[in-house]
């Protein structure tokens, strides 16, 4: 018998956040501009002390201005789409369910496009507009898991397939009705469109936004927390689950709205990223076991590496030129997507 | 026959020689009455029909009956999982679908025909789920939940199996470390679901003693839905015989193993002869 701890819990949490410290340092370090370790950590050391203006100007402004605020973002967002998904999993008691495969990337970046095209119309302050836009994301993620689990259940019983194609299906009308508003657009936003649509950090934004995400992020992810142990008891079943003393419908509530923030979240700044949620609970899983009270920490620092070195690769792999970071992640998960569906996970 | 006829029929035998008083009961099934229906609109697919009977600590109460008699509905109802259409279930005075479920799970532990785990686990991990109702704020397994999940194992005689993995045992060990897990949970009502299913016959008699065991060690009240008449006969405190949603008797077994009406409940021709140790034995007798 070997009961969780919590000296074992944050020492797991601790080994992953310091490879999350190597990824962050190699991701600063890396760029179409070298940078040394010395001037990095000096740099580093003096935005941390408040002195950042006795940075070296040179390449100060492409570290400190640029790649961080990117890392950051990159952090967040594979910290959002790994905790949906693992807890999405939990959930549907299904092995390939994630934010993207469920069409809920898609829902919440079709809400994310309604907010933009509306927003002119609306005289918001500025604050408000920031926020508009999460909002939009969070709504249509919300909207369509919703529909996703009323199409994915037949005669009051939730069948694997039947679920992911509805998500697929779902995800795939959303899309349509995207190309549909893009058209719409004007030419010269259709190209950034797509880019953000391919899932994309490299847009910048307004300082508020990053608190919006942040606070988001903590809230969120620390509302599924606290579902943790009723989450390993859903594994075997609803009824069971309820039994053993679990409150399911205010746990699935509790895991729908909050996933469906992260998920928001993560699409209205990224746009849609696959695989993330997918791939990073299993890799977990195998590493860590199918306790959640290991595996949302654990996932959401694994997710946040995920994403980092992805995005790195992106941004070096074809340097000047850059890839979107969804194509990075397709393309490594789309096969784990193929291995897992023939080893009979689903 | 109108409906309170028939329950009076039902209840009538048992609360007629029930020597004991009210305090002792601890659970109490009274007039309960349940319609299923997938539809609202629809006329119900399955109902059961008023149900009375009355249990003490440490008493085994068997449900028997033939398929899609409601044996598992009346297990359902008694769980508080489904709301009743008329009546009560008291467990210690409460109303056990009114309770929380972190409440009802401190005092009702269900033994469920086995599920399949999404992901595998490891038995002691499995048999410390039933610590989860007692689980605070962020739910770290403390102490007293590993000490009385240890004891839960040591009880079914499963100790050794704690680090072997959920989907690498045999079906009875399986059944037990399930035991295991309700024991943990410490509760004042088990229930089991048709528990010997799938067990050979050594393991249907090791459970059934290891409950009566159990009920007697742990005070606890036992309701248990069966197919095995003979294992109930042997080793419950009263039977209940269910037939089409229609509680037919209740009492111990003696007064409910009469040859024809068991041979009208499940329509095969048989005998019931006293066994051995007193109880009534079913015989089944080919049809020539």
């Amino acid at each position: 018998m070997r009961p969780l701890t919590l000296s074992r819990l944050l020492l797991q949490c601790a080994i992953l956040a310091a490879i999350l410290f190597v990824v962050v340092v190699i991701a600063l370090k890396l760029g179409a501009v070298p940078v040394s370790l010395y001037g990095l950590g000096r740099d580093l050391l003096r935005v941390m002390f408040g002195q950042s203006s006795q940075i070296s100007s040179d390449y100060g402004l492409i570290v400190i201005d640029i790649r961080l605020p990117r890392i950051l973002l990159g952090i967040m967002v594979g910290s959002s789409l790994a905790v949906a998904g693992t807890s999405f999993q939990a959930l549907l008691r299904n092995p390939l369910a994630d934010p993207y495969v469920l069409g809920v990337s898609s829902g919440a970046a079709l809400g994310a496009i309604l907010a933009l095209i509306a927003e002119p119309h609306l005289s918001l302050s500025p604050a408000l507009a920031a926020l508009l836009t999460p909002f939009g994301a969070f709504l249509g993620a919300a909207a369509t898991i919703a529909a996703v689990y009323v199409l994915g259940r037949r005669e009051g019983r939730m069948e694997s397939s039947t679920l992911l194609l509805a998500g697929i299906v779902t995800a795939s009308f959303m899309s349509a009705i995207i190309m549909f508003l893009m058209t719409t657009l004007s030419g010269s936003n259709l190209r950034g469109m797509a880019f953000w649509l391919m899932g994309d950090l490299s847009t910048s934004f307004q300082k508020n936004l990053y608190w919006v995400l942040g606070v988001g992020f903590f809230v969120a992810a620390g509302a599924i927390y606290t579902t943790a142990a009723d989450l390993n008891l859903l594994l075997a079943g609803e009824k069971e689950a309820m039994h053993l003393g679990v409150d399911v419908p205010r746990v699935r509530l509790v895991v729908y709205i909050a996933a469906s923030i992260l998920t928001g979240l993560a699409v209205s700044v990224s746009g849609a990223i696959g695989y993330v949620g997918l791939l990073v609970p299993h890799v977990m899983r195998l590493i860590f076991g199918s306790d959640h009270r290991v595996l949302l920490p654990t996932a959401a620092l694994g997710g946040a590496i995920a994403v980092v070195l992805a995005d790195t690769l992106a941004r070096t792999v074809v340097a000047p030129a850059e890839l979107p970071v969804g194509a990075m992640t397709a393309m490594a998960g789309a096969p784990l997507f193929i291995y897992l569906l023939r080893k009979g996970l689903a | 026959m109108s409906a309170p006829t028939r329950t009076a029929l039902a209840s009538g035998k048992y609360s007629g020689d029930a020597p004991h008083t009210s305090s002792d009961v601890r659970l109490s099934v009274e007039q309960v009455s349940y319609a299923y229906s997938p539809n609202p609109s629809q006329a119900p697919l399955f109902t059961l029909e008023a149900t009375s009977f009355q249990a003490r600590a440490g008493e085994i109460v068997a449900i028997l009956g033939p398929n899609a008699s409601g044996k598992s509905t009346l297990l359902k109802l008694i769980a508080g999982a489904f709301q009743p259409l008329s009546g009560r279930i008291l467990l210690d005075g409460f109303v056990t679908h009114s309770l929380t479920p972190r409440v009802r799970a401190q005092r009702i532990a269900m033994v469920q025909q086995e599920s399949r785990l999404l992901f595998p686990s490891r038995v002691w991990e499995f048999v410390l789920q039933g610590r989860h109702p007692y689980g605070h704020a962020l739910r770290l397994d403390t102490e007293t939940d590993v000490t009385i999940a240890r004891n839960a194992l040591a009880q079914v005689g499963a100790y050794e199996l704690n680090d072997r993995w959920m989907d690498q045992i045999s079906g009875g060990e399986k059944q037990r470390v399930i035991l295991a897990r309700a024991l943990a949970q410490q509760p004042l009502l088990l229930l089991l679901d048709e528990p010997t299913l799938h067990l050979d016959i050594a393991a249907q008699v090791d459970l059934l003693a290891g409950l009566r065991r159990l009920a007697a060690e742990n005070r606890y009240t036992v309701v248990v839905v069966t197919h095995e008449l003979n294992l109930a006969g042997e080793y419950a405190d009263q039977v209940l015989l269910l037939q089409r949603g229609k509680c037919l008797r209740v009492g111990p077994p003696a007064a409910v193993y009469q040859r024809d009406l068991l041979e009208q409940v499940f329509q095969t021709p048989l005998t019931v002869e006293l066994g051995p140790s007193g109880r009534p034995r079913v015989t089944v007798s080919p049809v020539t």
